[in-house]
Parts: C-alpha cells; sequence; structure tokens
C-alpha cells in the first residue's frame, strides 16, 4: 500500500462514504420520483393511453431546463430550496438535494425512451385482454422494458458520479472533492492520481455489473 | 341461430394530416355464433379497423357495436374492460411479451380475472396442451418459430375461455406449412370450443380454407358478403424440384 493512501486512510475511506452517501441517494430519487416521472412522460404523449398534453408540456419543460442548467448554477439556484429541505444549504446531505434533481430529470428522460422501445403491439394486445393502465404498465411495459430501464440507470449513476464531484462547492466531500483539495491544491500529484483510479474503478464496476444483470434479464 | 357481433352503421375515420381518412364507412354487419367469418380486401380496406371496433381497440365514430349482448360502445371503461376478456385477440405479429415464459404469457389474461396461483397453473397447462406447446411452457418466445409464436398467443387469447376469437392477419407472417398448422388449430378451436371465430386476412386461400362466410371489403366499405363452401388449404410442397416444376411450368404457359 502506498505510504500516501495509508497517510490519508481515515479522509479517503471517509470521503469514499460521502460519494455513497451522494450518489445512493440521487439512485434512490431517480428511482422514486424519476420512475414515475418518466412514465407519466410515455403515457401522456401524443397518441398514448393517457394523452394529456398539459401534463406533458409541464414536465417536459422541467426535465429540460434541469438538464440545461449547468450544474453548478443549479447547485447555486437551489441553495434556498435546498435550505428549505434538509435545514442547511451546506454539507453532504445539502449536496444531495440538487443532485437528486439532476438525477430525476436525468433518468426520467432515459425512462421514456426505454418504454418508448417497447413495440405497440404489446400494449395494442394489453388493450384487448382488458388489461387496465396500472396493469399494462405493471405486466407489460416495465417487464419488456427492464433491461432498457436497467441500462439507463447504470448511465444515470456514472452520471451522478461524475456530477457529486463537484459538490465540494457546497460543502459536499466526495471522493472527486478530496482529489482536488489534497491532491490538486496541495499539489500531492500521486495522491490526485490513486484518486482518480478509485473513480475508475467504481466506475467499471458499476457498469460492468449493469451490463451483465441487463443482459441477463433481455430475453426479446 | 343467434348473433355474437353485431355493428349498425359504424364509422371510423383518422386525421391524416390536413385530410380526414374515412378506414370504415357506415358498416353493418351480423356474425353468428360458432361461424368462422373472413374479411378479405385489399391493403387498406379497413379490415383491421373494422375488426379493431369489434372490441372497441379503435371507439366508433358513430355507430353501434354488440357483443355477447353486450352495447360495448356505452359501457363504461371498467365494464369495457370487463367485456373485453371474452374477446380473445391474436396479431399477426404474435404480440408476446419477450421477457415473459411461454407460460407465463398464457397467465397474464389469468392475472388480469384474479385467478388463484393454482387454478392459473392448471388453466395455463390445459391451454398449452391444446395448442401443443406443453413441452415449451419454460422456454421465451425468442427460442420459438413464427408458428410456435402463433400456438402461444393463441392459447393466451383462449385462457378466458372466450367466446369470441378476432385475428388479425394470423398467418402473414408465416409460410405455408406453418399457416396450414395454425389454421388447423383455429378450426379445433372452433369446432371443440364453439368459439366463434373472425378472420381478417388478404391471403385468398386462407379465407377459403376455414370460412364459412366471407365479407368482402373496399375502401372502408362492405362490397358483399357470402356464404362459402371451404375447401382444403393447399399447402405448397417445399422442396427444390417442386419450386422449379412451378416456375418452369408458368414459363411453359406463358409461351404457349
Ligand atoms: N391509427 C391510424 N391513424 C391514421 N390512419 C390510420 C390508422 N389506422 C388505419 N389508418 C388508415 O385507415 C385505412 C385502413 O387501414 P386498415 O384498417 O389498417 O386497413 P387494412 O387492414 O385493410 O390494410 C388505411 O388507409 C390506413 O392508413
Ligand atoms: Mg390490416
Amino acid at each position: 500500500m502506498p505510504e500516501i493512501i495509508l497517510k490519508y486512510q481515515a479522509e479517503i475511506w471517509q470521503s469514499i462514504g460521502e460519494t455513497f452517501v451522494m450518489v445512493g441517494i440521487s439512485i434512490f430519487a431517480a428511482l422514486l420520483v424519476g420512475l414515475p416521472i418518466g412514465t407519466l412522460l410515455y403515457l401522456c404523449r401524443k397518441g398514448q393511453m393517457l394523452e394529456n398534453r398539459a401534463l406533458y408540456s409541464s414536465l417536459n419543460i422541467f426535465v429540460n431546463i434541469v438538464r440545461s442548467f449547468p450544474f453548478l448554477l443549479l447547485v447555486v439556484f437551489l441553495i434556498p430550496f435546498t435550505r428549505f429541505i434538509v435545514g442547511t444549504a451546506i454539507g453532504t446531505m445539502a449536496a444531495t438535494v440538487p443532485l437528486s434533481i439532476m438525477a430525476i430529470a436525468y433518468y426520467s428522460r432515459l425512462v421514456e425512451q426505454a418504454l418508448l422501445e417497447v413495440p405497440r403491439g404489446i400494449i395494442e394486445s394489453a388493450v384487448s385482454m382488458g388489461a387496465s393502465v396500472p396493469e399494462i404498465i405493471f405486466k407489460f411495459l416495465f417487464v419488456e422494458a427492464r433491461s432498457s430501464l436497467l441500462l439507463g440507470l447504470t448511465t444515470s449513476t456514472i452520471s451522478f458520479i461524475s456530477y457529486s464531484t463537484v459538490m465540494g462547492i457546497v460543502g459536499g466531500g466526495g471522493v472527486g472533492d478530496f482529489a482536488i483539495r489534497y491532491g490538486y491544491q496541495r499539489f500531492e500529484t500521486e495522491l490526485m492520481i490513486y484518486m482518480i483510479i478509485i473513480m475508475i474503478f467504481f466506475v467499471q464496476m458499476i457498469q460492468y455489473t449493469g451490463t451483465t444483470i441487463a443482459k441477463k434479464l433481455d430475453k426479446r | 341461430m343467434c348473433t355474437v357481433i353485431s355493428l349498425h352503421n359504424v364509422s371510423k375515420s383518422y386525421q391524416q394530416h390536413q385530410s380526414i381518412l374515412q378506414a370504415v364507412h357506415s358498416v353493418s354487419l351480423n356474425i353468428d355464433k360458432g361461424e368462422i367469418h373472413g374479411v378479405i380486401g385489399a391493403s387498406g380496406a379497413g379490415k383491421s379497423t373494422l375488426l379493431r371496433l369489434m372490441n372497441v381497440l379503435e371507439t366508433p365514430d358513430q355507430g353501434i357495436v354488440v357483443v355477447n349482448n353486450q352495447t360495448l360502445t356505452t359501457l363504461s371503461n371498467r365494464k369495457l374492460r370487463e367485456a373485453r376478456r371474452s374477446i380473445g385477440m391474436i396479431f399477426q405479429h404474435f404480440n408476446l411479451v419477450a421477457n415473459k415464459t411461454v407460460f407465463a404469457n398464457v397467465a397474464v389474461p389469468l392475472e388480469l380475472a384474479g385467478y388463484s396461483k393454482k387454478a392459473k397453473g392448471d388453466r395455463v397447462k390445459e391451454c398449452l396442451e391444446f395448442v401443443g406447446l406443453r413441452d415449451k411452457a419454460h422456454q421465451y418466445p425468442a427460442q420459438l418459430s413464427g408458428g410456435q409464436k402463433q400456438r402461444v398467443a393463441i392459447a393466451r387469447a383462449l385462457a378466458n375461455r372466450p367466446a369470441v376469437l378476432l385475428c388479425d392477419e394470423p398467418t402473414s407472417a408465416l409460410d405455408p406449412q406453418t399457416t396450414a398448422g395454425i389454421l388447423d388449430v383455429l378450426q379445433t378451436v372452433n369446432k371443440e370450443l364453439g368459439v366463434t371465430i373472425v378472420i381478417v386476412s388478404h391471403e385468398m386461400d386462407v379465407v377459403k380454407s376455414i370460412c364459412d362466410k366471407v365479407t368482402v371489403m373496399e375502401s372502408g366499405e362492405i362490397l358483399e358478403t357470402v356464404s362459402i363452401e371451404s375447401q382444403a388449404y393447399i399447402i405448397p410442397k417445399n422442396d427444390p424440384k417442386w419450386f422449379l416444376q412451378q416456375l418452369t411450368e408458368k414459363e411453359r404457359n406463358s409461351n404457349a
């Protein structure tokens, strides 16, 4: 084990923990809110089961606006909202708020796209069997789109890791922030490189796991 | 004879760009219980639309649709969904859920109808037995041939013991040998289970071979409905010599 890593062992573990918290909560928000929003985007589209122009446009605009914000500006812009939700605008928990908002917007678009790939004929057969909208969603749409939904979540997770690296700006910490503060600003180049390797390792692991499971789930 | 499907002055149009396309224009049609009823016509004649009006997959602009003595066009959404359970439907491209096994595909309509696990399992096996695919229960659709997929779709459509089976070009994606097999199954469904069948096709041989009555459509309207004597579906032989013979015979005819 390189000496430099041993020296900063405690800080490194803490930063990894912070990244896990930020990314973990973002994934949770993506699933809890992004999945329903993406499904609604799909259902409310023109010619779909719950066609609803007003709702579609509102959700679509929300998703587009969030995604077109430069992420740092979104963080700053959301400070009042963050303070309202977690009581403070500083720290790891505060950092999860803008990350989660981005995660929701990001994943809901990928969910919409995944559902659009489901052949129309399958929905048609579901309707002809007398399935209700919730039954169509859970027994047909999500089943048929499950591997795309998982791949979308994998892609999203990797983006959240990348976004989480700038959360130092509001004291969010994490691996990226540690690499910048100790590695870059204190000229510990070796440390910075080790931190980058750790990040690459995480990303590879997540991509590999996501792709492998998605392949297993895909019987098409 | 009592009528199971009855359309009264049913119309359906679609907005296409600036113009309105009249896909089905004021059609009236009665289909009797136990019949195999064909609908034939050129591509775009409105056959599929007519079929989809029978289970109100398309809501008619005007007219009345009655199936099994229920007026589908006035039912609430909930009642309509219930009514659809006794109207099976199969499609040209099978429309099976690719990520579900054969067993799970056939089980879906039973789950929708609230079957218990045990009753569901028994009924699925029964249906798969009927179409001759009991041994494929745990395979996925991608592992099956086209004919086998259509058999699964038939099993799925029959699971809830429907009175009516609507078929939209059920053999149009299949080769002639497989077509003959599917037509056999449909005939058995009709004879043994007493299910009334409506079959839309653009293939004359298919319609001629199993239908009791055939409706001919043209530009959204019914040209005529005729009773026919069904005749055996002629399976062309699948060997190269036969192909050659057919080709050279054609040539001889045109040379003559
Ligand atoms: N959902 C739709 N939107 C617009 N036009 C449609 C739609 N469905 C069918 N049509 C049109 O209605 C006509 C009849 O279609 P269809 O019933 O599918 O004919 P067929 O099954 O006899 O080939 C065609 O001209 C087709 O383009
Ligand atoms: Mg058609």
